[in-house]
């Protein structure tokens, strides 16, 4: 970064050389309003509101108007922000774009963190003098995430630009002429993109608003907030979670520079509402004669823990949607040997293998953020939009990378946004796409390729095989190649396409300067690792500079499977009497559930067979499913609102989660259910709790017992932290309605509670200025209300937080490949006649259960269907929207088929995680009957 | 036998008849006040409101009689009654009328102001015993206001003494039989009336409870009966030093033959109490240093020069 | 000294000054309309409730005693869902009232309010909600505003354009 020194309202300043006029003015801490330009969409100049006056030298006393986000920073270079002529002029534009702007703010959700109305205030603009009527708009139905109030819009674009160009949505647009331009859809409908929810908070005024939060409007200062991380998927994202009267009201991005940055998926964003639903347990349950009944906390306690003090057999069974510290703790009560990974061996498997690569590969995994900057990408067997859809967000932008690298060498800086576009002219990087069917990023692509599992192992192998011959062309050290590419007969192929491909992609990604190779489990093909991991360890002997991704499927996948190796099946055959000493006592058994609906996991069949033989089943959980119904005592689990906890996500970064609220019922995190069982357990009943039960030591002995998680202490500052005397208030100091909340029930205001096991506050007393940044609840700045106010809290806008972007990387490579790569090339894919194999599709909005149940998302989960070969289809003479009969897990189900997916032939694919295809283990081969009735 | 009862009887009446002047003081007080700030004062509790006196005693007899966990108990529950009894002690040797009397000590002058310096130990010790920074302030402030201003209400009263050579309250009444001494004394009755204030502590020398400053001053921490003991000591200091004036320098009982002694001396007492309670109601409070430089500056040497001029005119006048 | 004694004068001759002191249970003293006394919410001139849950009330008020939930009918009209002020914190600044862009929130000169229970001091929505405009007449705030909440469909308001039709190609 080249500093350069400039004057601006002649005072001297160093600035990023980089940079345009208003990003280096707002990273200096100056109030200058904008509208149109965003720190990760760039300078288009079309609200004409940043205007400041450009002087041409030192003896230069007049001066021009230029906008300064498009003014590249100069040596020298001397501005002035506060001159009149350019406040007139930004007061005038303001009043300019208000002279339509409706009479709104008190019924507008946008009220009280509109951008439009802190630059007002900025500016001065207070009355309207213009007299004639104002324009309006009709709105549009935009499904059920955004709202849309047409009649707000200021036209500066950024919606379009966000929706269109950032996040490839195609059916958002820019309609009508000149002063009358409409920003919608062609017609009315759900907003396709999965990114939609980021409308919201890039639209500078209330035309796009969350409709979840309509639902149950509150106003950002009365809010409870938190920071929080996504549990929606494996990437974790960070958010703010806000609450209000005890339910959660919305979520918002917490930027993090290294991972989500300013955006969002909808799954994320819309997804919460299940912690609102009336299917939380909210009281402990003890299973009578016949029915759960509810109980006080107390009286579960003591049930459970002379349940656990008996000594009888008992296992424990963790979670992927649980925090370490959750399952840590379970694990600790039941013992290292009694505790199982909540996940199907298969599944448990692939995400060690993940682990592995990651710890002991070549190559360094990129963090989601650096995704974007990587110029080549090839996603090896991943649908990225629905397994990761932030990463798909981000790759968009990687395949954007190479053009833009193209254009930078013109002299045309990054930021001029409208200049680099009219050279790019919509043109795609290196993209490479081998999935099994097609996907959203496919319009992106260079090249797709769809296939069967293994065959896109075998075109991964090929690639890397490729690679390394370059090299022995190239006259490198061959003999290294050789030794660990794979057998060149292996992926020998007739198929000229296929050769042809593999070469291609080869190419490209010698050619690029960072190419990125992405890959996970959601195929369930260990081939598909090991075969992305070949390509990158041969690209870094090409002394390249290769990224590899995994996607991981659940929040915490990554740090439950470093807890344990046993897995579900373990749990299950364990439970066959073997080396006990009392075999007919199996039945006496008792099984303590975190967080996980093992029908989701395993066939029913196997889960009911299981549980049957459990005498006790303890079930800690946050909603009621299959699992809590077969429970013999259940406790309410807190959901990621009111729980603290670690996760780590595929990056292999920990990252901790606050608590929102303290619920006024029995729900609490389950760790604390988890210590207070252990201590109600332990001989002296009668010990008080010690300092243990604070979150904090819940780390110190974590870290004892896994020395390689000791990064996790350090993610956040510790309960005893406080800024100056005071600690992190979670409220906004505008807080308001605290003598009157609770008032109905009791005119004597309770005591606020407290807050052991963090830093935070859940008041609005205490510090105010900028909070250590994994400590920070919301964004607030004096005269910035809006999201924008984040501005204040980055180093430079765009930029890393100050104090730097929390989480803690656990993995970093460490170059031990020969040991763990050993070649394994499945053979090719060849369709049994009469049968298929069944692969899951994903779907970002159905494939997590628990965010299915919110009702905003459920509006948009597709019904069960299958899809099917187009030729397969064609001999048999399946139309699309037939239904056909299914053999899934030994019973029959008549499901509409699904075509043009590109599925390869041989193969169907089901949508995972529905009801219908709960339990399911994919891959498998079952048969389709066309059935003759229709 | 009798006689003995009949005098116990007659003390314990007098006292009875004090503590009652006293709480009926407060009542007056807020009614006297109120009028001459244009106000109603108290006057929903009974006629005229006189029951509200009762309505407060009740009130105060079922508050919560609470020691701070920080006091030193034993100090802090002695010094309210010390207050109580070094007054009643005090009206001992006042005369009301020929026949009423407790005791006619022939030091009786003596005695008053060996009694008013032990008041000071009250605040010393309520202030010190409160621990706490107000308390201790206002208890600083009160026991050098009351030592200092002693000094002269001792000096000044030596004029009297000087002209009735005798200390002994009776004879004192008796000499005035000609002129009242504020005539001859009026420098002392001047200062001893300032004095008196002081030693009251009453505005516009409550320096040592000023709530404006110093919450309540030595009593900030009472509540319930011990700061009623406090509250009707200060009525019961008015009283004393209304009753000392009127027997020093106006003739205590004298008057004309159509009403009975006691009944002029309550008349003059209970004038004096009114002007008690004007200069409260008129006059805003001293400063401290004001205060001190008053007494030590001015009134000292004042009452020292009343002493030397009344002493150079009575031998004068002997020698004669 | 002289001015000592004057004012100890002065003060004396209040004695024989006129007393006043209102009695007030048995006399009542004359409370103008801008008297800030007990907070109702009126209705506009079509009978409708005239709160919009915009917050600002509670935003603004010093002690914080006043909680509502805003909610919305099927016309998508805002509307509290609850609204809820404890006048047991209540100290009648007004704030309220210069806050509300809809001139629901208003305060009258009634201010006997006394109660043995604190409790009974918790008004809900049924009891400020009043039956009349009160000091603001006729005005409607879903006809000036730019959203259609079923009073006034887009472009009917006084000052509106009919709405923008986006395939028109004039210039």
């Amino acid at each position: 970064m080249s500093m350069t020194n400039i004057l601006i309202d002649n005072v001297p300043y160093a600035v990023d050389g980089s940079k345009n006029v208003l990003a280096a003015s707002l990273s200096l801490g100056l109030n200058l309003p904008y509208f149109c330009w965003h720190p990760a969409l760039h300078s288009v100049g079309a609200c004409r509101q940043c205007a400041v006056l450009k002087y041409k030298n030192a003896e230069d006393t007049k001066g021009k108007i230029v906008m300064a986000c498009l003014e590249p920073i100069a040596d020298h270079l001397r501005i002035s922000i506060e001159a009149p002529e350019a406040r007139q002029f930004r007061a005038g534009n303001i009043e300019a774009l208000m002279t339509n702007h409706p009479h709104d703010c008190p019924v507008c959700d946008e009220g009280g963190e509109c951008h439009l109305q802190d630059m007002t205030v900025m500016t001065g603009h207070n009355c309207r003098r213009y007299e004639f009527k104002k324009r309006t708009h009709t709105n549009q139905y935009l499904g059920p995430f955004v709202n849309h109030e047409m009649n707000r819009c200021i036209q500066c674009y950024r919606c379009v630009r966000f929706y269109k160009e950032y996040a490839g949505g195609k059916d958002l647009d820019v309609f009508a002429s000149h002063d009358d331009v409409y920003f919608g859809r062609h017609e009315e409908g759900v907003l396709e993109s999965e990114f939609s929810g980021n409308l919201v908070e890039v639209c500078p005024t209330g035309v796009f608003t969350d409709k979840t939060l309509k639902k149950h409007f509150t106003r950002k200062w009365d809010l409870t907030d938190a920071p929080s991380i996504c549990h929606q998927c494996g990437v974790g994202c960070n958010i703010i979670a806000s609450e209000r009267y005890g339910s959660i009201r919305r979520i918002l991005t917490r930027y993090n520079g290294d991972v989500n940055g300013y955006f969002l998926c909808d799954r994320g964003r819309f997804g919460y509402e299940y912690v609102n639903s009336p299917q939380r347990i909210l009281a402990p349950a003890i299973k009578g004669d016949c029915a759960l009944a509810n109980a006080s906390p107390e009286q579960a306690i003591r049930q459970i823990s002379a349940i656990i003090a008996s000594g009888k057999k008992m296992i424990g069974i963790g979670s992927p949607q649980a925090s370490l510290e959750s399952n840590f703790l379970l694990q600790q009560l039941v013992g290292p040997a009694h505790f199982y990974a909540g996940i199907p061996r298969a599944e448990g498997k692939l995400i060690r293998r993940v682990i592995t690569l990651l710890k002991n590969g070549k190559v360094r995994t990129p963090s989601l953020a650096e995704v974007k900057d990587f110029d080549a990408v090839f996603v090896i067997g991943e649908d990225v939009t629905n397994t990761a859809p932030m990463l798909a967000l981000n790759l968009r932008q990687a395949a954007k990378k190479g053009p833009v690298e193209l254009v930078k060498a013109m002299h045309i800086p990054e930021w001029n946004d409208a200049a680099v576009k009219d050279i790019v002219q919509g043109t795609t990087g290196l993209f490479y796409i081998a999935t099994p069917h097609h996907t959203a990023l496919d319009e992106i692509a260079t090249r797709t390729y769809h296939a069967h599992p293994d065959d896109i192992a075998r075109l991964a192998y090929a690639v890397a095989q490729h690679i390394n011959a370059f090299s022995s062309i190239a006259g490198a050290s061959s003999s290294t190649a050789d030794a660990h590419s794979p057998d060149a007969g292996t992926t020998a192929n007739p198929d000229a396409d296929f050769e042809a491909l593999s070469k291609s992609i080869a190419a490209a990604l010698l050619a690029a300067k960072k190419p990125l190779i992405v890959s996970g489990i959601s195929l369930y093909s260990e081939a598909l690792l090991d075969s992305a991991a070949s390509i990158t360890n041969a690209l870094k002997d090409q002394a390249k500079d290769p990224g590899l991704v995994f996607i991981v499927p659940e929040a915490n996948s990554i740090g439950l499977v470093m807890l344990s190796d046993q897995f579900l099946e373990d749990a299950y055959e364990k439970e066959e009497p073997d080396e006990d000493e009392k075999p007919s006592q199996a039945d006496e058994d008792t099984a303590i559930l975190l967080e996980n609906d093992l029908y989701e996991r395993t066939f029913k069949g196997q889960t009911d067979l299981f549980l049957r033989r459990q005498k006790n089943i303890i079930v800690l959980d946050s909603l009621e499913n299959a699992t809590t119904r077969q429970a013999t005592h259940l406790l309410p689990a807190a959901t990621f609102a009111e729980a603290d906890g670690t996760l780590i996500n595929n990056e292999g970064r920990a990252q901790r989660f606050y608590q929102v609220h303290q619920p006024d019922n029995a729900v609490r995190s389950s760790w604390k259910w988890l210590q207070e069982l252990q201590s109600a357990a332990s001989s002296e009943p009668n010990v008080p709790p010690s300092a243990s039960t604070h979150f904090d030591s819940i780390l110190q002995s974590l870290v004892r017992e896994f020395p390689e998680l000791t990064a996790i202490t350090t993610l956040a500052p510790a309960a005893g932290f406080r800024e100056g005397t005071q600690k992190i208030p979670r409220e906004p100091h505008r807080y308001s309605g605290r003598t009157a909340m609770h008032a109905n029930v009791n005119v004597n205001e309770p005591q606020p509670p407290e807050d052991a096991d963090s830093a935070l506050s859940f008041t609005m007393e205490g510090y105010a200025g900028v909070p250590p940044p994994a400590l920070t609840p919301f964004y607030w700045s004096p005269g910035w209300n809006s999201v924008q106010a984040i501005n204040k809290y980055q180093i430079e806008v765009g930029g890393p937080l100050h104090g730097g972007n929390p989480g803690k990387r656990l993995f970093e490579p460490s170059n031990i490949p020969a040991a763990i790569l050993t070649p394994n090339i499945p053979a090719p894919f060849t369709p049994t006649p009469g049968e298929w194999l069944v692969l899951p599709l994903y779907h970002i909005f159905g494939s997590d259960p628990l965010s299915a149940l919110s009702p905003g998302i459920k509006e948009r989960i597709p019904q069960p269907y299958i899809a099917l070969n187009d030729s397969d289809a064609d001999k048999t003479g399946i139309l699309e929207g037939h239904y056909v009969e299914v053999l899934l897990n030994g019973q029959k189900q008549r499901l509409p088929v699904k075509l043009h997916t590109g599925l390869p032939p041989g193969t169907a694919g089901l949508p995972k995680g529905l009801a219908a295809t709960a339990g399911l283990q994919f891959p498998f081969s079952t048969t389709i009957n066309s059935g003759n009735h229709d | 036998m009798i006689e003995n009862l009949e005098y116990i009887g007659m003390v314990l009446a007098i006292m009875l008849a004090l503590v009652l002047i006293a709480a009926g003081l407060i009542w007056l007080e807020r009614r006297m006040l109120a009028l001459w700030q244009d106000r109603y004062g108290p006057n929903r509790v009974g006629p005229f409101g006189v029951l509200q006196v009762t309505a407060d005693m009740i009130k105060i007899f079922f508050k919560e009689d609470w020691i701070p966990r920080f006091a030193d108990k034993k100090v802090f529950v002695v010094a309210p009654a010390i207050v109580m009894i070094t007054i009643l002690l005090s009206f001992a040797i006042v005369p009301f009328s020929p026949s009423i009397g407790v005791v006619d000590l022939n030091i009786g002058i003596l005695f008053f102001l060996a009694m008013s310096s032990l008041g000071a130990y009250s605040v010393v010790l309520a202030g010190w015993a409160s621990n706490n920074k107000y308390s201790l302030l206002g208890a600083m402030r009160g026991s050098a206001q009351m030592i200092s201003y002693e000094v002269f209400m001792g000096l000044s009263l030596m004029g009297v003494v000087i002209l009735t050579g005798s200390f002994n309250m009776r004879d004192i009444v008796l000499a005035q039989r000609g002129v009242w001494f504020v005539i001859p004394q009026f420098v002392g009755f001047i200062i001893f009336f300032i004095a008196g204030i002081a030693e009251a502590h009453r505005l516009p020398f409550d320096i040592p409870e000023a709530e404006s400053e110093l919450v309540a001053g030595y009593h900030s921490e009472y509540s319930g009966m011990k700061f009623g003991m406090f509250f009707v000591g200060e009525y019961l200091g008015i009283t004393l030093i209304s009753a000392l004036i009127t027997t020093l320098f106006f003739g205590g009982w004298l008057g004309f033959h159509f009403l009975p002694p006691i009944v002029w001396f309550l008349i003059k007492m209970f004038g004096f109490i009114l002007v008690f309670i004007l200069l409260r109601a008129s006059l805003p409070r001293l400063r401290y240093d004001q205060l001190m430089s008053l007494g030590w500056k001015i009134l000292l040497p004042l009452s020292l020069v009343n002493i030397l001029i009344t002493g150079a005119i009575v031998l004068y006048l002997n020698n004669r | 000294m002289f001015s000592n004694l004057r004012s100890i004068w002065i003060v004396f001759l209040h004695m024989f000054h006129k007393r006043e002191t209102v009695l007030y249970p048995e006399e009542k003293a004359y409370l103008p309309p801008r008297w800030r006394g007990r907070i109702v919410l009126t209705r506009d001139p079509e009978g409708e409730e005239r709160c919009v849950g915009c917050y600002l009330c509670a935003a603004v008020c010093p002690v914080d005693c006043i909680s509502l939930q805003a909610t919305e009918d099927e016309h998508g009209r805002r509307y509290p869902e609850f609204f809820r002020i404890n006048f047991s914190r209540c100290i009648f600044c007004g704030l309220c009232e210069d806050a509300c862009p809809t001139d629901a929130i208003q305060l009258i000169p009634d201010f006997e309010m006394g109660e043995y229970h604190r409790q009974n001091l918790v008004y809900e929505k049924e009891d400020l909600l009043i039956d009349g405009q009160g000091k603001v007449q006729g005005y409607n705030f879903y006809k000036v505003a730019g959203i259609d909440a079923g009073v006034k469909a887009k472009g009917q308001g006084a000052n509106e354009d009919k709405p923008v039709d986006i395939k028109k190609l004039m210039p």
